[in-house]
């Protein structure tokens, strides 16, 4: 079942007239002509779609959430910040089959009421902001966007700004400070965007994916969307699968896949690389809990994991993960824990706006004494002080990054102490290939 | 430094896409531009920026310091910005990374002497799939599945072109 | 009043109007309230940054008897009907404080000794209450150089906690911020980025608002300690402020003047640069008595003896009566 990609192959797709062949656009006409603001908010309210940039939380609440009573004009954001270590499926759908992205912004900010609305495509996308700028001077050609859209006596304007190279514009108020044109600091909430977002406006930010659901929805209706998938996982979620397996790409898969199917099917992942042994998982983006082989493919009730919110969560942070923004990085029997944590911290630690203190001070902190035990100067005490400083960050900050940083610090020690352990006892211990460096080489 | 006509009806040209009294937002589209005019962002010219939107200097140097993209020292002509991210180590990016330092006769962050290059690793560029990664402004475009023979043909074309 | 809202605080409750935040409300109850390093009741948007002053809503309001599932910044949560929260009481808010004196302690130098704000230093205080005598840090620590901004203010980024006051300060208080935060993460810093002196009126704010000795004042560089000095509450007629300010005096000498703190630390009324920097003479004031630091206050240590000082001429008739 594809609802994102069905079209992806399709020649032509990425100019306005091939999507329009493929039947694009059609959500426009019927959102504007028959549908009202609140009867398309019910809809995707139906349809059970969750947001896609990570948090999955629904996105019919959220919108529903918007203070529309308020006399100030109304903004719809898309987030296309895409930043989170093993993600790149919006990148992907921007690049080949960027229409989709324009038509569900103009049906989402009809639902929501806005009469301007922006797309923030973190800056290294460039090329992906050219294609962007391209599609809507299309849309508008076609008078798909700009005055009185398809003679509906609806108006919007589409922009899209250029982010400067920072993960934490990912996390919603940061990106909103930054299109005021701020630096990236995380606002305090509440007051939540949805009362009070850009310009102090009301506001949704919704990610890339999660709107280019929408035209399906509107297309089809939300009872079908929510007829996909399982349970309360509706509807399909592009997958970024990456690291040590034959296929990586992005797939569109329905929600419920077990994951084992992702892993070794030749449809998807394609099986381990190089012919070795499955290690270990981070499901959903390098923010979520790291799982090794036995919890990604069942959970600790030995049921099969699926591909889903909730069954991925299942076990809670003991024995499960998360779904997350879908970067599914795949570590093979060689790869080095340790030295992907500390990777990973150095990560949120060069990220960290430098707000609030846990964040500012503990990234750095545990970057460090992971970088001493990645180099042969730990100690056994450091793994504990690494835990303890992780649940120190976790739930005191002004943003999640504190939770994101914190989490594969506390995983990877919960799942994989004994390698941490070796890596203070022995250093020269460890078997995976980074330690061959030279060897590895091959000039 | 003066901009040109061309850039100043850029600039106003970006401002009208924000509502009235929002001009500071066109802040990062601009500092992008002077960015490709000037290679980096020199004081005078962040502080014509600040004109151009009618703010403090200060709230110039605030916004391109904290983003990455933006260079407040001078760098090479070719900023090779590479992923240095988990997903692109499993897939050999410490070795590339290695391979530039040795090519190149310089360190992370360092430029070289002809004044051609600067290393410069970056965090996750979305690419995890197609990774190793690196690109390069102003246009960014992603140089994927590096290999070293790539990077030589890579550099080997810069070079030439000098 | 009408609609009071009542808010239970580590089991003392209190009515207070809409608006009003946990921590205000605490502040109010008095006795424990959360401590606050970055909020600063009288500069708007100050606030949430250092998270010290975290505590735990065990109930969120009468409608709503749920807990608020994580920890919150008492200065910035504002207060229901029925709400309860637990500061003092709660072993997670106290585990929480302690480990964010400690982040603040990690990079911090520690170099009291030789640091003019020791004896009124809020970071001093803080790990007095909630920090460890050790520390689990080993490794380097953060380093910047100290830089002159301008004739009256000098940097030390090296203490600083990144609590954002004083660039609010600037910000409000003067025609022109010239400062402000600069890169990111672990490596930001209070900056003009620039070789740029901090010299607008009001300016000389930014030290009196800043809880650690990142921004001291270069007229009393090294010229007592503290607690060595006496504070006593002076004015002047002055154009620009109120010109309500605290002496500090050694033996007949003005050492420094500063701006008056109330019972939380924090300037009422911010004094201009020309009282703070450029009368250092016991003529150009007018002595009202002696200045009540609270108890808690390593300067009230001092005895005050009387006649204070001469030329008695300058002493207010008020004072010398009592």
């Amino acid at each position: 079942m594809k609802i994102l990609l069905e079209h992806i192959d399709k020649p032509g797709i990425q100019s306005i007239d091939g999507y329009i062949k493929n039947g694009g656009y059609r959500s426009v006409e019927k959102a504007l002509k028959q549908l009202s603001p609140d009867q398309l908010v019910e809809e995707v309210k139906t349809s059970g779609l969750r947001g896609r940039g990570g948090a999955g939380f629904p996105t019919g609440m959220k919108w529903s959430f918007l203070d529309k009573k308020s006399d100030k004009p109304k903004y719809l954001v898309c987030n296309a910040d895409e930043s989170e270590p093993g993600t790149f499926k919006d990148r992907y759908l921007m690049e080949h089959i960027p229409h989709l992205l324009i038509e569900g912004m103009i049906v989402s900010s009809f639902a929501l009421t806005a009469k301007t609305s922006y797309i923030y495509v973190r800056g290294e996308m460039m090329y992906i902001i050219r294609i962007l700028e391209k599609a809507i001077a299309e849309a508008y050609a076609k008078g798909y966007l700009g005055k009185n859209i398809l003679g509906s006596g609806y108006d919007l304007d589409l922009y899209v700004q250029a982010g400067g190279g920072a993960y934490i514009c990912g996390e919603e108020t940061a990106l909103l400070e930054s299109l005021e044109g701020k630096r990236g600091n995380p606002r305090n909430k509440p007051p939540f965007p949805a009362v009070w977002g850009l310009y102090g406006c009301p506001t949704v930010v919704n990610n890339v994916e999660t709107i280019a659901a929408v035209p399906w929805i509107v297309n089809n209706g939300g009872a079908a969307y929510a007829g996909i998938g399982i349970g309360k996982s509706t509807g399909t979620k592009l997958i970024s699968a990456c690291g040590n397996i034959n296929k990586p790409g992005v797939y569109e898969i329905e929600l419920g896949l077990p994951v084992e199917e992702f892993i070794y099917s030749e449809t998807y992942c394609g099986g381990i690389a190089n012919g070795r042994e499955l290690k270990a998982v981070v499901a959903g983006g390098s923010s979520v809990p790291i799982l090794p082989k036995n919890l990604i493919l069942k959970t600790a009730n030995q049921d099969a994991r699926l591909m889903s919110y909730e069954s991925l969560s299942d076990g809670g942070f003991i024995s499960g993960t998360m779904l997350g923004s879908g970067g599914f990085i795949v570590f093979d029997d060689q790869s080095c824990i340790v030295r992907n944590l500390w990777n990973f911290t150095r990560f949120y630690h060069h990220e960290s706006c430098g707000q609030c203190s846990p964040c500012r001070e503990g990234t750095g902190w545990m970057e460090k004494v992971l970088h001493r035990i990645e180099h042969g100067h730990g100690k056994l005490t450091d793994i504990d002080l690494l835990v303890d400083v992780a649940k120190k960050i976790e739930g005191k900050t002004i943003c999640p990054l504190g939770e994101a940083a914190a989490w594969p610090v506390a995983s990877a020690i919960r799942h994989f102490r004994d390698e941490f352990e070796a890596h203070v006892r022995n250093p020269e211990s460890c078997n995976a290939r980074h330690l061959h460096f030279e060897t590895a080489m091959s000039h | 430094m003066p901009f040109t006509s061309e850039r100043l009806k850029q600039f106003e040209e970006i401002k009208k896409r924000y509502p009235e009294g929002r001009h500071k937002s066109a802040l990062l589209p601009i500092l992008h531009l002077v960015q490709e005019d000037h290679g980096w962002l020199p004081v005078a010219a962040m502080d014509e920026v600040a004109e151009v939107l009618d703010i403090k200097p200060i709230e110039v140097y605030e916004v391109a310091t904290f983003y990455t993209m933006f260079h407040v020292k001078p760098v090479g002509k070719y900023v090779l910005e590479i992923c240095r991210t988990g997903p692109c180590c499993l897939v050999g990016a410490e070795n590339i990374i290695q391979y530039l330092k040795e090519k190149l006769n310089i360190e992370e962050g360092e430029t070289t002497k002809d004044g051609l290059f600067t290393l410069k690793p970056v965090e996750c560029l979305a690419s995890c799939g197609t990774g190793p990664v690196l690109q390069i402004g102003p246009d960014y475009k992603y140089h994927e599945h590096l290999t070293i023979e790539k990077i030589d043909s890579l550099i080997d074309e810069l070079r030439s072109k000098g | 009043m009408e609609n009071l809202l009542k808010v239970t605080i580590d089991g003392k409750s209190i009515e207070v109007p809409p608006g009003t935040t946990i921590l205000q409300a605490a502040r109010q109850l008095g006795g424990n309230y959360p401590p606050a390093m970055c909020y600063y009741s009288s500069l708007k948007d100050t606030g949430g940054k250092c998270r010290v002053c975290l505590v735990k809503v065990a109930q969120t309001s009468e409608t709503n008897p749920r807990p608020m599932p994580k920890l919150v910044a008492s200065c910035l949560t504002r207060v229901e009907q029925g709400m309860v929260v637990e500061n003092q009481s709660s072993p997670e808010v106290l585990e929480a404080r302690n480990g964010v004196v400690e982040f603040l302690l990690i990079n911090h130098p520690l170099d009291c000794p030789v640091c003019d704000q020791a004896g009124e230093c809020d970071l001093q205080n803080l790990s007095y209450e909630h920090g460890t005598e050790g520390t689990r840090y080993e490794e380097q620590r953060r380093e910047f150089n100290k830089i002159d901004i301008g004739p009256y203010v000098q940097l030390h980024m090296t203490r600083c906690i990144l609590c954002y006051r004083c660039v609010y300060a600037a910000e409000q208080l003067t025609d022109s911020r010239v400062h402000g935060v600069l890169n990111r993460g672990d490596v930001s810093e209070i900056s003009t980025y620039i070789q740029n002196a901090i010299d607008k009126d009001f300016s000389g704010n930014i030290i009196d608002v800043c809880p650690v000795g990142a921004l001291t004042d270069k007229t009393y560089r090294f010229k007592q300690r503290v607690w060595f000095s006496k504070p006593f509450n002076a004015h002047r007629s002055c154009a620009k402020c109120s010109g309500q300010t605290i002496a500090w005096m050694k033996g007949d000498a003005i050492i420094r003047i500063t701006a008056r703190k109330n019972a939380f630390g924090e300037v009422e009324d911010f004094i201009c640069n020309e009282c703070r920097f450029e009368h250092k003479q016991l003529s150009d004031w007018t002595i009202e008595g002696p200045r009540d630091m609270g108890e808690d206050s390593v300067i009230s240590a001092n005895k005050y003896e009387l006649p204070v000082i001469s030329p008695a001429v300058n002493v207010d008739a008020k004072f010398v009566s009592e």
